[in-house]
């Protein structure tokens, strides 16, 4: 099909939204025809969300129209934009761990028919389109991949005109990604328009027709992604040149952390397992741990932090067994970690930043003497944190969650970093963080072990890891591959690490429907 | 002298003195499903007690009485609703303050109704059932109420495991982002929730007042409303369980009652307490196994909600 | 439409303001509820807010006012650690009630020796009292996930039986003629917490509460400990990976609480009550929550409200005498007053915005 014998679908005009203190979106305008796929490309907190929520009709414009199909559109609710065939993927935050697949996919349609008349659309489904899945398992047992398969095919049942995903490569193997992308492909070709957000210029030249890209809530191009190069997108996006970070070549030390044979059940009943895992990490090495969400990271970096306790000996830090220690004796040692949620794990909310500086570097700043907490010094640290990692915040008394995702992950990743860790554990350090603030973390963590600290990089991002790591290892179902060295390591390879496919063939069907279990079992 | 409890007529008056306890619970129930924990049960269980006793008294008709507990049972839980749901408070503390209100207030509306009988609540007619010899007089010639809160439970049962509604519902008690973003309404789901929950625990206090004692006296809910919660957890969230639950305990307290009657050699007052052991007993049991728990109980129960942007 | 709107960092500003706010509706409200009862409100909030510190009585109210305040606050600072912390011991009253038991028997077993060792060992049984109930909870918390919330509220129900097995058993004066209840610890001067002043209402317990309070203060200011249980409060993750042993956390708490509950219990049974009766539990532990509330879990708060709190108190009975209002209007009235202050509560975090809805609620 050719651009101009395309049937627009979805026109927007000066859509403008805005929230306290910050405008989300201001005039964006764009349009999506028929069978289309159109990127909708930017940074975080560039206004994409904003934008999608407005068309899904969960935030109403304060300014602005659409049209659909001719008719203007301006849902008051989401029912009322499914009504209208309009669907969405979500990013997180859209299924439920304790329900069924069956019963998720009819929470997300209007007329939902009988639970055994939709389990059997689900499987008609999920064969047409190559996306196995049994619905009668709860989603809480099923992968990243798996569940975002229960989210496609909740919009597909409803014969969206226009289906819209939020970052949906983010949680998937290059392979799934690969997968993917030829359902998309398949659904376009049937005339399903389809508006793809995401930040990954390569996925993005790979698959779609036009994009749109926003800066700061404005729309600052519109352009066909395959007449443009990575580099001229991303400048687009970012709106100046980035620095790379960059590296000095790393002649690794001695062993630092061994871990050997490490075994752990989860607390959670939908958590991974962590089986036999086993590595060592040398002075001065950066290793990225890479595989897809819910393979085992959070457990992981708890069995590293000390929340969760093992068998002495299945962590040794500098030859001590250090695996029944809590997170302060580690800390004493030198061991720091990072978790991937900063908002309540890494950080308490609603305390001041003072506050939060304390919580991890009681122990290695002296904050505490005789019991009592040294206040003064509590703070020097916290402006030390800020000044240091350029942290943008009014002052160190304020609450952090104030601070925007970026600023906060500076200062999660600086007060861990400022403490001179020997070896520092970090899960997802850039996850939802704006481009500068992602080069300034990373560029910490190199200068880190350039210094000569061992770190290990827990990251979905298989660019950052490239981008950082001296080794790599694949984290897959709570199983860890044996590292190998970054250099020379291609993409596909790491794909085969990171598990393959993870079943996307059909021919695993079969095999899905052998491991279900009746409704309710559990 | 244990001789001289009679088993049937035990059984018979297991049903009555569980019937508050279920009634409350099971609405309860259906609260903590949607994500919310209302631990105000007591307050609403007492202030719908009085009202109920009240409303029975000043029309003639038991019929009103229950309407009566139900609505103020409701309107409480209405107040609950209101802190909780749009003024974003602490559940916790918020289910305190409705006992602690509910407390006051009901001896306050019931200064001068002590010691007046309530007029009496109709048998159920069940025909030759009744006449069954033992089965009839120990299940079958109780009064309509009786009937009613296990229907209740059977009706709440079918709403929660087939209905669309109770599938909704169930969502926002395991996600409450993720049922805002599929559009649906988590704050009025809730509200509904709990006013449910507080006409049952209103209706619960009423049968309290004008059957199982009958009369009005303060703080006669005696912790009911803390054990029917109690119950809620023992029944891992099932209605079946929570009916099972109820009568357990309802047996408990006859079962006292009775061997205080007989005059067994254990002082009164260490009788007394053995529901209140019991349920503490029956709580270590049931939450020992945390992975159960963790897996039956909705994620979201007592978190509160407020849409972000 | 009216929208609420999180504010970034909590408000100072109304986090002080609330508790003031409330009190001034509940006064309202409460003025309402009287003016219902048939009574005049503007008379019968002078009554109670009023006259027990400048009218007529002042004289015999004033002392009185120290003396209910004394376990109301006890308490409330002790309850205030656990609640800050996500830890919710509501059992207090059943802790207060055995920690008077403990005491009363240890000055009974002494009965009629005279000896300062007395009253020591009392203070120390009663402490031990209110520990020990309190550690049934935290022990079932940490051994088996039981809900603390549950458990120490039937333990309340559990003492209350208790009690009234000692009044009538064990601890029956053998010269009542039969008439339950304890000796009278208030003729027994080696046990007796008698006022430090006379006519100050000052006793041990008055002494005890303002030292809690100071060191509350302090504790949680400056102390780690104190740090500790907001993080567990405000962020239980977080505080895990700070370190901070939630079972640990779990047991202090709640033997913090359950210690200066049963040393409520203690002053209260060896001084103006006396003895230990089959009524002798009379609702502070329940009361004490609304204190530490009112209070904002801060111990110079809770020490301001647990002085208005009496005041309802001694004001209550006040009414009650001149002007007949019901003694359950006063137990009303403090509910309503913990409802006002949660309500009132949004404002430090909250903004309120007039203006159009969003989408979906």
């Amino acid at each position: 099909m050719t651009e101009s014998a395309r049937q627009t679908l979805l026109t927007i005009e000066g859509l403008t939204k805005a929230y306290p203190g910050v405008v989300a979106n201001d005039d964006v305008s764009f349009a999506i025809g028929e069978g289309e796929v159109h990127a909708l490309l930017g940074e975080n907190g560039a206004g994409k969300s904003t934008l999608v929520k407005m068309i899904y009709g969960l935030v109403r414009p304060d300014a602005g129209r659409m049209v659909l199909r001719g008719a203007p559109f301006a849902p008051p609710q989401p029912s009322a934009a499914r009504a209208a065939g309009v669907a969405m993927v979500f990013q997180h935050f859209s299924l439920f761990e304790a329900l069924s697949v069956a019963e998720n996919v009819a929470l997300g349609m209007e007329q939902a028919p009988k639970q055994r008349e939709l389990a059997a659309r689900i499987a008609q489904v999920s064969e047409d389109y190559g996306l196995p899945l049994d619905p009668y398992r709860l989603v809480g047992d099923l992968s990243a991949g798996e569940r975002q398969r229960v989210e496609i095919i909740r919009c597909l049942l409803q014969d969206p005109k226009l289906l819209i995903m939020d970052e949906p490569t983010s949680v998937l193997t290059p392979q799934e990604v690969a997968i993917l992308f030829d359902t998309l492909r398949k659904l376009a070709a049937e005339g399903t328009a389809i508006l793809y957000i995401s930040h990954k210029l390569e996925e993005i030249r790979a698959l779609c027709d036009a994009a749109t890209i926003l800066r700061r809530g404005k729309v600052v191009a519109t352009c066909n992604p395959r007449e443009q190069t990575a580099r001229e997108l991303a400048e687009m996006m970012v709106g100046a040149t980035l620095a790379t970070p960059s590296r000095a070549e790393a002649t690794p030390g001695a062993a630092v952390l061994e871990i050997g044979g490490l075994t752990v059940t989860p607390a959670n009943p939908f958590g991974t397992a962590l089986r036999d895992i086993t590595l060592t990490l040398r002075a001065g090495e950066v290793m990225g741990i890479g595989g897809v969400a819910g393979n085992g990271q959070d457990e992981l970096l708890a069995a590293l932090s000390g929340e969760t306790r093992t068998e002495p000996g299945a962590i040794r830090l500098k030859g001590k067994p250090i695996g029944d220690a809590g997170p302060n004796a580690r800390r004493a040692l030198g061991l720091l970690c990072a978790p991937e949620e900063r908002l309540g794990h890494a950080a308490a909310p609603d305390m001041t930043l003072i506050e939060n500086a304390t919580l991890t570097a009681t122990i290695r700043k002296g904050l505490v003497s005789g019991g009592f907490v040294r206040w003064p010094a509590a703070r020097r640290f916290a402006e030390e944190v800020i000044a240091t990692f350029d942290v943008r915040t009014p002052g160190p008394e304020v609450a952090a969650r104030a601070l925007s995702g970026g600023n906060l992950q500076k200062f999660v990743i600086g007060r861990e970093v400022m403490q001179s860790p020997e070896v520092l554990v970090v899960n997802q350090p850039t996850w939802g963080v704006d481009a500068a603030a992602a080069a300034a973390i990373r560029q910490a963590i190199l200068d880190l072990a350039a210094q000569g600290a061992a770190v290990i990089v827990i990251s979905q991002d298989l660019d950052e890891i490239m981008e950082v790591a001296d080794s790599f290892a694949a984290l897959n179902a709570g199983r860890l591959s044996a590292p190998v060295a970054t250099q020379g390591l291609t993409l596909e390879r790491i794909g085969l690490m990171l598990g393959g496919a993870h079943g996307m063939h059909e021919a695993d069907l079969d095999e899905a429907h052998r491991h279900s279990h009746p409704e309710g079992a559990a | 002298m244990i001789g001289s409890i009679d088993p049937v007529l035990l059984v018979a008056s297991l049903m009555i003195a569980s019937t508050p306890i279920l009634l409350a619970a099971i609405g309860e129930m259906v609260v903590e499903k949607a994500g919310v924990l209302n631990l105000g049960v007591e307050g609403m269980m007492i202030v719908g007690a009085i009202c109920g006793f009240i409303a029975a008294v000043k029309t003639g008709s038991p019929l009103a009485g229950f309407l009566g507990g139900a609505l103020a049972g409701a309107a409480m839980a209405a107040l609950f609703a209101l802190l909780t749901q749009v003024f974003q408070s602490n559940q916790v503390a918020t289910g305190l303050a409705l006992t602690l209100f509910g407390l006051g207030l009901s001896s306050l509306i019931g200064q001068g109704y002590n010691g007046i009988r309530p007029p009496a609540t109709a048998r159920l007619d069940l025909g030759p059932l009744s006449d069954i010899p033992v089965l009839g007089r120990m299940l079958f010639s109780h009064d309509w109420m009786v009937y009613a809160s296990l229907g209740l439970v059977a009706a709440v049962w079918a709403f929660l495991r087939y209905s669309r509604a109770g599938l909704i519902l169930r969502a926002v008690g395991e996600s409450h982002d993720a049922a805002h973003a599929l559009g649906y309404r988590v704050v009025r789901i809730r509200v509904l929730a709990l006013m449910f929950g507080g006409a049952c625990a209103g209706l619960g206090g009423a049968y309290l007042s004008l059957v199982r004692v009958p009369q009005w006296t303060e703080g006669m809910t005696a912790g009911a409303g803390w054990i029917a919660l109690a119950i809620v957890v023992f029944a891992s969230w099932k209605a079946g369980r929570v009916l099972l639950g109820a009568y357990l305990f309802g047996g408990v307290t006859v079962l006292q009652l009775n061997l205080q009657a007989a005059g067994v050699a254990i002082p009164v007052q260490y009788l007394s307490m053995a529901p209140y052991l019991i349920t503490i007993l029956v709580l270590v049991v049931i939450s020992a196994d945390r992975s159960r728990v963790a897996l039956n109980a909705p994620a979201m129960l007592g978190r509160n909600f407020h849409a972000s942007r | 439409m009216i929208r609420l709107e999180r504010r970034p960092t909590p408000s100072r500003f109304w986090t002080g303001a609330t508790p003031v706010l409330a009190v001034i509706a509940t006064m309202i409200a409460g003025g309402i509820l009287f003016a219902a009862l048939g009574k005049n409100p503007v008379e019968a909030i002078r009554t109670i807010f009023w006259d027990p510190l400048f009218g007529q009585f002042a004289s015999y109210s004033r002392p009185q006012l120290l003396v209910k305040a004394a376990p109301l606050i006890l308490i409330a600072v002790g309850l205030s650690f656990g609640f800050r912390a996500g830890i919710w011991n509501i059992g207090a009253e059943g802790q207060y009630i055995i920690g008077a038991i403990f005491g009363a028997a240890m000055a009974l077993a002494f009965y009629p020796m005279d000896a300062v060792i007395v009253f020591p060992l009392m203070v120390l049984a009663g402490a031990a009292g209110g520990l020990a109930w309190a550690m049934i909870p935290a022990v079932l918390k940490i051994r088996f996930n039981t809900s603390e919330i549950l458990v120490s509220l039937m333990l309340v129900y559990v003492a209350g039986h208790i009690l009234s097995a000692m009044a009538f058993g064990a601890l029956r004066n053998p010269e009542g003629m039969g008439f339950p209840g304890s000796r009278n610890l208030q003729q027994y001067p080696a046990a007796h917490n008698a006022e430090l002043i006379a006519g100050s209402g000052l006793h041990w317990g008055t002494v005890t509460a303002f030292l809690a309070v100071i060191v509350a203060y302090v504790v949680m200011q400056r102390h780690i400990l104190g740090f500790q249980i907001r993080v567990a409060g405000e962020a239980p993750r977080a505080a895990r990976f700070a370190g901070v042993n939630p079972a640990r956390l779990t047991a202090i708490c709640l033997g913090t609480s359950g210690a200066l509950a049963g040393l409520a219990g203690l002053f209260e049974v060896s001084g103006p009550s006396g003895q230990i009766t089959p009524d002798f539990a009379s609702g502070y532990g329940f009361t004490a929550i609304i204190v530490a509330f009112l209070g904002r879990l801060n111990p110079l708060g809770i020490l301001l409200a647990g002085l208005l709190m009496a005041l309802t108190y001694i004001g209550g009975e006040l009414a009650q005498l001149t002007l007949a209002l019901p003694a359950a209007a006063i137990q009303a009235f403090q509910g309503m007053l913990l409802f006002f202050l949660l309500a009132f509560d949004m404002l430090s975090n909250f903004r309120i915005r007039i203006g159009r809805p969003e989408g979906a609620q």
